[in-house]
Parts: structure tokens; C-alpha cells; sequence
């Protein structure tokens, strides 16, 4: 509940200039010169700060060498405090995939293939957000936010439906790309349905970057072996398909605190300054 | 990697972004940062 009210908060801090909505227009004030942390597009009609994906795709050529140290230091700063639990409590987009996985179906878990599709993110991470727009800064001296524009579905919603519906002149300028970004949001939507939060965990380049920080940030799970039992709720209960008595603080593991409730002996804390290394837990190790 | 060594190593990951964060404010890049984001970015929504 604490944390649905934190990703409740976080997406109207960040998009908390509402007349934007109604007048079609976006923020221009100072603030946007500072990044969220979380996935939210810069051009959504409420947006007071700016998106660090968007940041560092545009930054790329556009500031003297040619790398922002302004995005990447920020990235750094917050992954290596808080990792992925900036996904699991301050990201509107993943928040909308949360409560879209709570409409009654078939849920998709553990499935084999989750295991490879994980890594398709730190893919879209270096070709579309790092490659390409370096690409096109060299070919043509002009930076092409590629992941923004061919992927985000987080902008599409955000900022192109809303935009596109209060704007006369960006609805008649819609065209394939358009349509295209749509059925990527489309995709997402339908997919979050069926699978926890299917955008963060196989595509999201922010999640990524966070996810190579979750085994070092300040901010982490312990999970205590003298307490174990080895019962195996944690491991049911973690929407991602991780087992935090095994692996704790994986790439993978968003900080959603489920593993922490529904463990009866408390053997599972989340908090600050706790570190496990993967497969430290001998009775885990001998119990597999 | 022994617990010691993690701490130590966040320490001077968050030193590491601290600095960069410092070196790139004191460079101008946010004003680059928010010259992007005050204008409605076309790739962004799906029309450029």
C-alpha cells in the first residue's frame, strides 16, 4: 500500500502541471533542466522535469564532449544509491503496467524464455539509446533520439496521445511512425495484462542502467540464511521470477518489498547498506 | 565479493556520480538538458 501511494505521488510530482493537459502545451520552466529519475517523457503536457533516457539520447553531440557528464553522473549517482528501486517506486510507467497485471487473467510466469528476453533491454540500451543517436550526430551533425522516437511507449502515452489530441496541427502531421508507436504502446498494454510488467523487464534501457547497479546500491535486500527456512515463499510470491533467498539483489529485482511480506520467519529485509553476493546462502546452495 | 569491498566500491561509484554530476553543472550541460526538453520533441511523440 506504502508503495502505491509512492508511485501514486511520484507520477503527479512529476507531471504536476496540470493546465498543460488542457491548454496542449508543455512546461518551459527552469526545472526542466533537471532529470526524474524514473521513465517520464519531457514532452508530456505535465512534465516540470526532464526524462535521463531522453537527456542522454540528445545529449550525445549536443554538449562539448560529446558525452553529458550532467545525465551520466546523475545515472550514477542515483543507480548507486538506490538501483532498480527507483522502478519498483518511482516509475509512472511501470506503475501503469502494475495495475494494468491486476485485470483477472491468465498470468505468463516463469517462462523459460524470460530468462533470455531480459536481456533485450541492455540491447535497446546501447544500440538505440547510445549507437544510433552517435550514429546520426556523425552521418548527419544532428542527434536522432532513436529509442524515444521508434520505441518509448512511455512518450507515446504520455506526451503523443495527449498532444495529438489537444493540437490541431500535430494531429495533422500524424503518419506511419505514429501508427507504429502506437501499436508498440498497443503491445505494451495488452502484454502488461498477462505479464508483470513486460516493458520494464525486457526492453526499458533505464531499467538497464539501474538493473547494473542493483548489486551495489545503497538501497538492497538481505535475505539472512540463519533465518531461511528455505520454504520458497519469497520465490512464489516475486513477480519478476527471481528467488531472493538465492539471489537477492539481481538485476532483476525491482525492490517491490513482496518477498519481504510474505516471508514467515522475516529472514528478508529491504533497507539500506545490505549486500549479498549471489548464491551466498550454503543451505540454498546444498539445497539445490 | 566481501561485504567490505561493496561498500567501498558504492562509495566511490556515488563519489564517481557526484563528481560527473558536479563537472557537468558547472559546464552549463543542464541549460543543453532543458533547451531539448522546452521544446515539444516531434521524434519523441511519434510525428518527427
Amino acid at each position: 500500500m506504502a508503495r502505491r501511494l509512492v508511485q501514486l505521488l511520484t507520477a503527479l510530482i512529476y507531471n504536476i502541471n496540470i493546465k498543460g493537459f488542457f491548454a496542449g502545451g508543455i512546461y518551459k520552466g527552469r526545472l526542466k533542466s533537471v532529470c526524474v529519475p524514473g521513465l517520464n517523457c519531457y514532452s508530456c503536457p505535465g512534465a516540470v522535469g526532464s526524462c535521463p533516457v531522453g537527456a542522454l539520447q540528445s545529449s550525445v553531440g549536443a554538449v562539448r564532449n560529446g558525452i553529458s557528464f550532467y545525465v551520466i553522473g546523475f545515472l550514477i549517482l542515483t543507480g548507486s544509491i538506490f538501483g532498480r528501486f527507483i522502478c519498483g517506486w518511482a516509475c509512472p510507467f511501470g506503475f501503469l503496467q502494475e495495475l494494468l497485471h491486476k485485470i483477472p487473467s491468465p498470468k505468463l510466469r516463469k517462462k523459460r524464455a524470460f530468462g533470455v528476453l531480459k536481456y533485450i533491454k541492455y540491447v535497446v540500451l546501447a544500440v538505440f539509446v547510445l549507437l544510433l543517436p552517435a550514429y546520426f550526430f556523425i552521418r548527419d551533425g544532428v542527434t536522432v533520439p532513436a529509442f524515444c522516437k521508434y520505441i518509448c511507449p512511455a512518450g507515446t502515452l504520455e506526451a503523443g496521445v495527449p498532444l495529438v489530441l489537444l493540437n490541431e496541427s500535430l494531429y495533422q502531421s500524424i503518419g506511419r511512425l505514429f501508427s507504429w508507436k502506437l501499436l508498440v504502446l498497443a503491445a505494451a498494454i495488452v502484454l502488461s495484462v498477462f505479464i508483470y510488467r513486460p516493458f520494464c523487464r525486457f526492453v526499458c534501457p533505464l531499467g538497464a542502467v539501474y538493473a547494473l547497479f542493483n548489486r551495489v546500491s545503497v538501497f538492497g535486500i538481505k535475505s539472512e540464511e540463519d533465518k531461511c527456512t528455505l520454504c520458497g515463499a519469497c520465490a512464489r510470491a516475486c513477480k519478476s521470477d527471481i528467488d531472493p533467498s538465492v539471489n537477492p539483489n539481481s538485476g532483476e529485482c525491482i525492490r517491490c518489498g513482496d518477498c519481504v511480506r510474505v516471508c514467515p520467519t522475516g529472514a528478508i529485509r529491504l533497507g539500506a547498506m545490505y549486500f549479498n553476493k549471489p548464491g551466498d546462502s550454503p543451505k540454498r546452495r546444498d539445497a539445490r | 565479493m566481501m561485504r567490505s569491498r561493496r561498500v567501498f566500491f558504492t562509495i566511490i561509484l556515488m563519489c564517481a556520480g557526484a563528481l560527473m554530476l558536479f563537472a557537468g553543472i558547472v559546464s552549463g550541460e543542464p541549460s543543453s538538458v532543458m533547451r531539448k526538453a522546452v521544446y515539444i520533441c516531434l521524434e519523441c511523440i511519434g510525428i518527427g
